[in-house]
């Protein structure tokens, strides 16, 4: 791939200051079985390359799905024009800074290659794992799934880069949908398509497996007669499979620098952070230590460089509560003036690079999970997200739940169900008040990030601790 | 696209049915799937452009059923015939290695039909070159934002019972936001086949007076009840959680959707909200993945009162009922909601003291058995009293059930409903939109 793609370069007839290929080749494989039946079997491959031409300090581009050297050079004269077009009316002037020579290579970490359980073996699992589910007849679907992926990446570019990166994950999901009459609960093994990882089959851990699936049944079942969360302000526990949605869309998405120059204000919005507050804005309590961390080993959204050739490391975006550098790429830090990190990603060959979070980390505390509860008189413990929405700005946010526990008197009582909360993203954050330790550190993942005009969905990364929140407003659910 | 390359596409889609048709065995049948688009893509912020590019993709998926089995392959189709036979005939091969792997599948549709349709609407798109003088010189002393995408999509589809369709469109979107200096903002989409200059200065004009009356200080209102007018765009956000686990055929049975209550009559919404799928704008393809053609109209809320789920045949299969030319997923794809008779004129009076929203952003459902959706208002949002609007608000977040909304504190729908086209790109340009009036609503609830 190196000397096609060098060669390539070396033919485009245009007069550009700076021309990059990303190559793509990407497999991803869907086994899915609802009820115990087979929904969808399949793999989906794309291969393709995006060109970046840069004219002027203005970067054109032009993406195909053939990589043979004719229509590499189409799409080279396609950007060239594009980058020509707009030149006059440009917003920054870009220059090699912005796409830096880099050489490197980064391999997920494997135990159990992808192909080591055959389309058989993966169904047969998927089959059990549904009828295990179904503790009782009040079960009234149940749903297993195993996705793969596995993504070659080549990046070159004028002035020297050579970078390869081979990403392989794997993402499993199992649940239930319980109902009696017209109450009706779901359950999943940690929310919505949350276990998401790199690596290969290591990752479904077989002897914990059954326990958990077990588990998912039963609790589904025990939400049928549970109480609703009650409506109330109290103490909120939130699990790390419920923190994973509040840093990614409190914490993550308003420090995308992108957001705050404007790009996402017509799409996925702006940020009521600024430019200026990075440094000062203490976002929230002194317990809060949030890291972009793409060296994490076997995290979601891991890799050793940005899809523009920045070389990822590990920054702390807020330091004991303390707004420190943005999540912005290093076309967003020249255009802002504000620290960022390796972050210019896509979602594929076919669409341009911008702000991502990648994986972003609450760092763990010192409390245990068994500390944390002990110290709480009255509150509220939730699990698993089932619902999510916040403002344009990542100001006001309603996060839902699918199991929670009352809180009395230092024990985990009655279960809940249809546990809600709601606040504003400042307040919520100075309102952490304990923060658990490595043992309850826990990592999960999401492919579903969306934004970016033209739209992109992308692969993250998330891990913290079990953490406190005071004085939170809970509510259950009812129409 | 130009003709000659539309042409030399649908020559190399028909080879390669031609050609999957020799090699299949006996005993095999298949599907075939074709999506691609021919796109520019560019990016607005601040008036200045952003982002600029063209995307030339494309897709086959191939679906091979045999023994009531059935696994897919979705591979690049590049219009090279040589490349993309290869990549093709690999991935026959694969899945015929594949099927005795996997378990029987007992709703396992296979095509049946003989339907064939061709579909092709030319448009009078910018040149790319063209494209951003002609969208920024009319906004520069805006802070405009936002993206053009344009280009030629295709969809087409044929099987091993002998069905073919071909649906190819040119079409553009300009989804754009002008805002005032304290963060406020008029949201406009400006869409079709053919550019219009004219029509986009007038939209561009009327925009600039919408700008005008965001500049009064904003109000923040407490959380509570308030009777609201929704604009239709708000409308079509509503609308299309309505796709998201609730008309669906299957998501009723299996205990999942937001419409089950309506579904058991336990429920009904107010007479004045009727909902249909109406294909005859001719926007989106009337053919599903299994080649079979909706109807060109499909009633689906009545008067309130649900008359037809949508139903694709593998879950008639499974359920036992009467399928109605569904997509997979059994999702709206040209929902209209009917007019009401709340006339233009009478909007302002009618809702006299409330709240006047103009767009909703990031909905979810917060309870969906019983059909409660949170979000929040976005854009030109409005406090009125007295049937003045008085000022801009703060953004609002709701938390309401859509049997509340639709059901008995609807007031009435507009006289007049406006089309609300798709501007989504996830994977591809989206085609459609929504056809839809606006409506006022009784004690619409705010929560934060």
């Amino acid at each position: 791939m190196w000397s096609e793609l060098k060669k390539a370069i070396a033919t485009f007839k245009i007069p550009a200051d700076w021309i990059g290929i990303r190559a793509v080749k990407e497999n991803v494989t869907t086994r899915y079985v609802r009820d115990g039946l087979p929904q969808a079997n399949g793999k989906t491959s794309t291969t393709g390359a995006m060109l970046e031409v840069m004219v002027n300090g203005c970067l054109g581009y032009a993406a195909t799905n053939s990589l043979e050297l004719p229509s590499l050079q189409i799409a080279a004269q396609t950007a060239y024009k594009q980058a020509l077009a707009a030149s006059e009316w440009w917003i920054y002037p870009f220059g090699e800074s912005e796409r830096p020579q880099v050489i490197g290579e980064y391999n997920s970490p494997l135990l159990e290659p992808l192909d080591a359980l055959s389309p058989r073996d993966i169904n047969d699992l998927l089959v059990r794992v549904c009828k295990t589910l179904k503790v009782n007849d009040k079960i009234v679907q149940t749903t297993a799934s195993a996705n793969t992926i596995e993504r070659e990446t080549w990046f070159v570019s004028s002035n020297g880069s050579e970078v390869y990166q081979n990403i392989i994950s794997l993402g499993t999901h199992y649940g239930v949908i319980a109902q009696d009459a017209g109450i009706v609960q779901q359950r999943t093994n940690n929310g919505w398509q949350a276990n998401c990882y790199q690596g290969g089959w290591e990752l479904l851990q077989l002897e914990n497996l059954w326990h958990r699936v077990q588990q998912i049944g039963e609790q589904a079942i025990e939400l049928l007669t549970a109480q609703e969360c009650p409506t109330t302000r109290t103490k909120l526990v939130l699990a790390p499979d419920q923190m994973m949605l509040q840093i990614h869309e409190s914490v993550g998405h308003p420090l995308e620098i992108d957001r705050i120059l404007g790009d996402e204000r017509n799409y996925a919005g702006g940020s009521f952070v600024n430019k200026t507050d990075f440094g000062k804005l203490v976002y929230g309590s002194p317990l809060m230590n949030i890291t972009f961390d793409p060296t994490v080993s076997g995290e979601f959204a891991s890799y050793a460089f940005d899809d523009t050739g920045a070389v990822a490391t590990k920054e702390y975006v807020i330091k004991e509560g303390v707004l420190q550098r943005g999540l912005g790429s290093l076309e967003s830090q020249a255009r802002a003036d504000v620290p960022g990190v390796a972050c210019a990603r896509a979602c594929s060959w076919n669409r341009p690079a911008i702000d991502r979070m990648a994986n972003l980390n609450l760092e763990p505390g010192n409390a245990s999970f068994t500390e944390i509860i002990a110290d709480i008189e009255h509150g509220v413990y939730m699990e698993s997200n089932r619902s999510w929405s916040i403002d344009d700005r990542r100001y006001k946010f309603q996060f839902g739940c699918e199991y929670a526990k009352l809180i009395e008197n230092g024990k985990l009582t009655k279960t809940l169900r249809n546990p809600n909360y709601r606040a504003t993203t400042p307040e919520f954050w100075h309102s952490l008040i304990q923060v658990g330790d490595a043992s309850n550190w826990q990592m999960y993942g999401t492919p579903y990030c969306g934004k970016g005009e033209p739209n992109q969905a992308i692969c993250v990364g998330h891990g913290s601790p079990v953490c406190v929140f005071a004085d939170v407003e809970v509510f259950g659910g009812g129409g | 696209m130009k003709i000659d390359e539309l042409s030399a596409l649908e020559a190399s889609f028909n080879q390669l049915i031609e050609t999957l048709l020799l090699k299949k065995t006996a005993s095999e049948q298949f599907t075939i799937k074709l999506s691609s688009e021919r796109s520019q893509f560019t990016r607005f912020n601040h008036a200045k452009v952003r982002q600029t590019g063209c995307v030339a993709d494309g897709w086959i998926e191939l679906n091979l059923m045999e023994d009531q089995r059935s696994s897919f392959r979705q591979f690049p189709f590049t219009g090279n015939w040589n490349l993309d036979w290869q990549v093709a005939y690999k991935a026959l091969q694969e899945l015929r290695g594949e099927l005795s792997l996997l378990p029987v599948d007992p709703y396992l549709v296979v095509p049946s039909g003989t339907l064939i349709s061709r579909e092709i609407h030319l448009g009078k798109l910018l040149a790319p070159e063209a494209v951003v003088p002609t969208v920024l010189e009319l906004v520069t002393n805006l802070d405009f934002t936002g993206i053009y995408a344009g280009g030629s999509v295709i969809k087409a589809y044929a099987d091993s019972s002998g069905q073919k369709h071909w649906f190819a469109t040119d079409s553009f979107t300009l989804d754009y936001s002008l805002f005032t200096t304290s963060g406020q903002a008029v949201k406009g989409t400006f869409a079709g086949i053919n550019w219009d200059e004219h029509a986009y200065i007038a939209q561009i004009n009327q925009a600039k007076e919408q700008l005008a009356l965001l500049s009064r200080t904003t109000q923040e209102l407490p959380r509570g009840q308030y009777k609201t007018y929704f604009a239709p765009a708000a409308v079509a956000n509503l609308l299309m959680m309505l796709s998201w686990a609730a008309v669906g055929e299957a998501d009723i049975q299996q205990g999942n959707s937001a419409l089950a209550a309506l579904a058991r009559q336990e429920k009904q919404l107010s007479s004045a909200f009727s909902l249909k799928e109406n294909f005859q704008r001719g926007l989106v393809p009337r053919f599903n993945e299994l080649g079979e053609m909706a109807a060109p109209e499909l009633s689906v809320i009545e008067q309130g009162i649900l008359v037809n789920t949508l139903v694709n045949s593998r879950t008639a299969k499974e359920y036992e009922k009467i399928a109605n030319g569904a997509n997979g997923a059994e999702t709206l794809r040209a929902p209209e909601v009917s007019p009401g008779n709340l006339a233009p004129e009478q909007i302002m009076s009618e809702l006299d003291t409330g709240l006047y929203v103009s767009n909703l952003h990031y909905l979810n459902w917060s309870d969906r058995p019983t059909g409660r959706i949170t979000g929040m208002t976005r854009y030109a949002c409005f406090w009125v009293e007295n049937s003045e609007i008085v000022a801009p608000i703060e953004n609002l977040r709701f938390d309401e059930s859509l049997y509340r909304f639709w059901g008995e504190n609807l007031i009435d729908l507009t006289t007049f409903q406006e089309f609300i086209p798709e501007v989504g790109t996830y994977e591809g340009r989206h085609l459609g939109g929504s056809l839809v009036p606006g409506m006022l609503v009784n004690d619409f609830t705010y929560t934060l």
